[in-house]
């Protein structure tokens, strides 16, 4: 179980995440929601120890994530940023199996392959993987890092803002293999949305953050409505109920 | 054409390199000659093993091609030790004529500046890396006119010796550093056996070596301090050759298509042998040593350097 305390950093002078504290559900979809600049891509990465937090902590399992050994802590927790830029070639494949460096530090046992094989297979790579990432759309770059990522094999897959990039049929294909990864292989699957409606509709708790605090926390069903709403981005936002799907229809609000 | 085709390919024209330079036109007696040429030769490789190794590892850390260990100021402050050791002590003292005492104390020197260094570079993800290319220029310029103060002011006797060492130069190497200097490539060898798989995930960027499960800071830290012993060692047995890191390195990354250090630092390697021991043949036999071979790689380099800084701009922009 992942557990936030306290949680507090500042950029110079300005707070830009203020006293969170956060449990995050294991076996479920948690998205952080909020608008620019309230602190949830900062929040992430103090998750998932890229950035040090100035007070507060994060516990794993307990234990407080800076005592954690590096390689121990990459087997139960893998984070993908948003920007991802790399200065050497390297294909498909090879950066997929970038992902089974905690378990085989370079060296690919056949275990190791399977994982590759079965990210590739996830993420409908399998035909391009002799393709040099920088022959690939931004689309296609972006589901070979989670392709990565889920090589990796973790109990916790946080992920910053994976819809960038992506148009709407690649964005509502990872949500769903997102989704599968919770369902069918019992991940925990923590994730930064920009787009609320897709947090509507495939998460399972939202966290909303503003300003560097969490305003709202909660089942999904709790926050989306139009008063939480109203509270995370001051706008009046509708909500209609579609085939099930609470859809927040914000395009013409004021 | 598979990676190893060219490491062989490469490895073959760097042996005939070194016999060309071993056999060609030995005048006097063969027993005189020879074993002087072959402790040239194993100078070179040291050297250039030494030079490509640091820098592919350096270039990696740092993220970027253009930067080298020694555009960052490590070779000027190899100068500014010996001068200062010349300037306070005088070239009759221990601190000049004791080799090894002297190599401790540049190396130590280095080796300190590179820790210097690691507080800018440490911030890199907040620091712009031009930033940091102009932080290594400008110390290097500083270094550098503090030397010439300093050289200004010492004996001119003194300032000759001075001169000696701080020129590259592959006819006059200490052949007492070389068999240490062996013993240290070998120590860096065996350490980077073991970096090696670490440094691949570090391509990926900070980020994702760390979600690797990268000791990140760490990592940067002890290949820096590796990168100066290694400039260093390079540096104490021929004299500081600026340029010759970035080319050897950028050559292997467009000829070699790969990832793997490993691969790049054995190609690096062999193309700084060939370029050294070739190069200097042709100093010797075809220029008759009308000019130094570190003044034709500062030359090459420099023109090289300019070449990558326009097209990483131009890549930028």
């Amino acid at each position: 179980m992942i557990e936030i305390k306290g949680l507090t950093k500042k950029f110079g002078n300005k707070p830009v995440v203020e006293d969170v504290s956060v449990t995050i559900q294991p076996g479920s979809i948690t998205s952080f929601i909020g608008p620019n600049g309230a602190g949830k891509s900062t929040l992430l990465s103090m998750v998932s120890r890229l950035l040090d937090a100035d007070t507060g902590e994060v516990l794993l399992d307990k234990n407080d994530v800076k005592q954690w050994k590096s390689v121990e802590f990459a087997k139960r927790v893998s984070i993908l940023k948003q920007a991802n830029f790399i200065n050497v070639r390297l294909t498909v494949r090879e950066l997929i199996s970038f992902g089974r460096y905690p378990y085989s530090k370079g060296r690919l046992t056949p275990e190791d392959e399977q994982f590759v094989e079965q990210a590739m297979d996830y993420m409908n790579l399998t035909d391009m993987q002799d393709k040099f990432l920088d022959e690939l759309s931004g689309g296609q770059k972006q589901r070979a890092f989670i392709a990565m990522v889920i090589a990796q094999d973790t109990d916790y897959v946080l992920l910053d803002e994976p819809l960038n990039n992506l148009d709407m049929k690649h964005s509502v294909q990872i949500m769903k293999i997102l989704r599968k990864l919770v369902d069918e292989l019992g991940k925990t699957v923590v994730i930064v949305l920009h787009d609320i409606n897709f947090a509507s509709v495939y998460s399972d708790y939202i966290v909303a953050l503003k300003n560097g605090k969490v305003v709202k926390s909660g089942p999904t069903n709790e926050i989306i409505n139009s008063d939480a709403l109203r509270e995370i981005y001051d706008m009046n936002i509708p909500v209609q109920e579609q085939n099930g799907c609470r859809i927040c229809v914000y395009f013409n609000s004021h | 054409m598979r990676n190893s085709t060219k490491l062989i390919i490469l490895a073959v024209v760097a042996i005939i390199c070194i016999l060309l330079y071993g056999f060609y036109d030995i005048k006097g007696g063969f027993d005189y000659a020879f074993p002087r040429r072959m402790m040239r030769v194993g100078a070179m490789i040291v050297t250039g093993f030494a030079i490509a190794y640091s820098t592919v590892v350096f270039q990696t850390i740092t993220h970027n091609r253009i930067l080298t260990p020694s555009v960052m100021g490590l070779d000027s402050m190899y100068e500014v030790v010996q001068t200062l050791i010349y300037f306070l002590a005088g070239s009759m003292s221990i601190w000049v004529l004791n080799q090894y005492l002297n190599f401790a104390v540049a190396i130590g020197a280095m080796v300190l500046f590179a820790l210097f260094l690691y507080r800018f570079l440490f911030r890199a993800d907040k620091h712009p890396i031009y930033l940091l290319l102009l932080i290594g220029m400008i110390l290097g310029t500083l270094l550098g006119s503090l030397v010439t103060f300093l050289q200004v002011l010492i004996d001119p006797v003194e300032y000759l010796s001075l001169q000696n060492r701080l020129f590259a130069s592959f006819s006059n190497i200490k052949v007492e550093l070389l068999y240490i200097a062996i013993v240290i490539l070998l120590i860096a060898f065996i350490y980077g056996y073991r970096i090696m798989g670490q440094l691949d995930v570090m391509s990926l960027g900070r980020e994702n070596a760390i979600n690797l499960g990268i000791n990140y800071d760490r990592l940067v830290m002890n290949v820096l301090i590796l990168s100066s012993v290694l400039i260093a060692t390079s540096t104490a047995l021929v004299g500081p050759i600026t340029f010759f890191g970035l080319i050897v390195a950028n050559l292997s990354y467009q000829f070699l298509v790969t990832y793997k250090h490993s691969i790049h630092i054995l190609g690096a390697g062999l193309m700084s042998v060939i370029a050294l021991v070739g190069g200097q043949f042709i100093v010797e036999h075809v220029f008759e040593m009308s000019t130094t071979l570190s003044v034709i790689i500062n030359f090459i380099g420099g023109i090289y350097f300019i070449y990558l800084l326009l097209k990483e701009s131009r890549a930028a922009g």
